[in-house]
């Protein structure tokens, strides 16, 4: 299984700008001052072992969209957020012209989980079957809703591809083209759903737009039990901890710190922080993953918990 | 975990032993809350000596946040003192360091919040 991460920031889209870019080059030529870069081999290797993250690459801006390769001719991806645009044009390269089996799983409707969706372009290819589960009642007229006019030239009914709307249950286990799946119902703002993916021994868990409130222990245990095991967690770590529980109570996102604590108590092998929050640059983001790393170094009691930040093109193979 | 409780001039110093985290924050959470009734009364405080306090979770610094906000609703505060290191780092990756004043002593902390409790704890 390979999960690869088309679009992770939360809330709406971002990208760098050209200040950005400008100080990056120059932060890569003061680091490269004195080494013997004379062809771009060489400058290459130098960005990959010489400069930090946040200098030669970017956590990226499209909001969510993670897929998950499973290795067979169907497709899965969780959200339909910008992340979708690149997403359908790796599908259409793969596909090579012929039609593709698409399993989309919604975490919810707000706007930066389904914008991405009029762009996705294997939805235009007749003979492209779109199944598009989710856990509200409201799941389709979401979808037909944002390509009515004025806002898109492209009606739903006009798209080339077959759609079937697949209402879920929450706690329900259902078998989507031979990977088990079970949503979750979590703390948002109009509920949002969290995933759990189980197939060829492996399990991934999709949790993003849920805010843990920390009031009692019923609803750590049930996140627990829901984490239980999972080689990969991808969770929705937006806010400090501080910020969670404070000035962005009931904002319906969660922190990093949190999703340390529930990994370490599902016994889960692999953490990733999702869903960034969209004022925080790069380097902001690279202190937060640092310093989660360092808390879990400090509250490890057992095998230890990897940690990851995810970043527009990361793929993590299980 | 063991809560001792001090009073200098209407301000509670009140300083947790051990450690914080989801098992027990509520019941943390219960024996805070007859010394935050008790200092309802404006220009009272409550100093949070963390001198014994080993490590805190998320749920435990919920609680601290939940302290804060009746305390401040009530005219009164809550400030923090004396974190062990590994207590310290943790606010600063929380971020709880840039929500509560933070001082080195109790004194120091009793001194925020009235002259009055800084010369009582100076005669004790």
């Amino acid at each position: 299984m390979r999960v690869r991460f088309w679009g992770t920031r939360g809330s709406i889209p971002v990208s760098l700008t050209w200040r950005d870019l400008r100080d990056r080059i120059a932060q890569a030529l003061v680091a490269a001052n004195g080494h013997d870069l004379d062809t771009l081999e060489k400058a290459h290797a130098f960005t990959e072992t010489g400069l930090p993250f946040s200098t030669v690459r970017t956590y990226g801006g499209h909001s969510p969209c993670v897929e998950l390769d499973l290795g067979g001719p169907s497709y899965f991806v969780c959200d339909m957020g910008s992340g979708a645009r690149p997403f359908g044009a790796h599908v259409m390269a793969r596909q090579a012209g012929a039609p593709a089996q698409l399993n989309v799983f919604m975490s919810h409707l707000h706007w930066d989980h389904v914008m991405g969706f009029p762009f996705l372009l294997p939805a235009y290819v007749p003979g492209t079957r779109v199944r598009i589960h989710g856990c509200h009642e409201g799941l389709e007229a979401a979808f037909v809703r944002q390509q009515e006019p004025p806002g898109f030239p492209v009606r739903f009914s006009q798209l080339g591809a077959t759609f079937e709307f697949v209402r879920l249950v929450p706690g329900e286990t259902v078998e989507v083209d031979g990977v088990r799946v079970t949503p979750k119902l979590q703390l948002h703002g109009g509920d949002s759903y969290g995933y759990r993916f189980e197939a060829g021994g492996r399990s991934v868990i999709y949790s993003t737009d849920s805010e843990h409130k920390l009031q009692d222990a019923a609803e750590t245990h049930d996140f627990v039990a829901f984490f239980r095991n999972a080689d990969l967690v991808i969770f929705d770590s937006m806010y400090s901890l501080a910020e969670a529980v404070s000035v962005k109570e009931d904002w319906g996102h969660s922190s990093n710190m949190v999703g340390v604590e529930l990994c370490q108590l599902a016994d889960v092998k692999h953490l990733v922080l999702f869903h960034h929050e969209p004022t925080h640059d790069d380097a902001t983001i690279d202190r937060v993953l640092s310093e989660t790393r360092r808390f879990e170094e400090l509250t490890r009691d057992g095998a230890p918990l990897v940690v990851s930040s995810a970043y527009d093109g990361l793929e993590i193979a299980l | 975990m063991k809560l001792v409780s001090r009073e200098y001039a209407g301000a509670v110093v009140l300083a947790p032993d051990g450690r914080l985290d989801h098992d027990n924050s509520e019941a943390f959470r219960a024996a805070l809350q007859p010394h935050l009734d008790a200092a309802a009364r404006p220009q009272r405080g409550v100093v949070l000596d963390l001198s014994r306090l080993e490590y805190v979770s998320s749920a435990g610094l919920r609680c601290f946040v939940l302290a804060a906000k009746q305390a401040k609703a009530q005219g009164g505060r809550v400030v923090i003192t004396a974190m062990q290191p590994v207590v310290a780092e943790i606010f600063q990756i929380s971020r709880f360091n840039l929500v509560f004043d933070i001082y080195s002593s109790v004194r120091d902390a009793l001194a925020a919040l009235s002259a009055d409790a800084t010369d009582a704890f100076d005669r004790a």
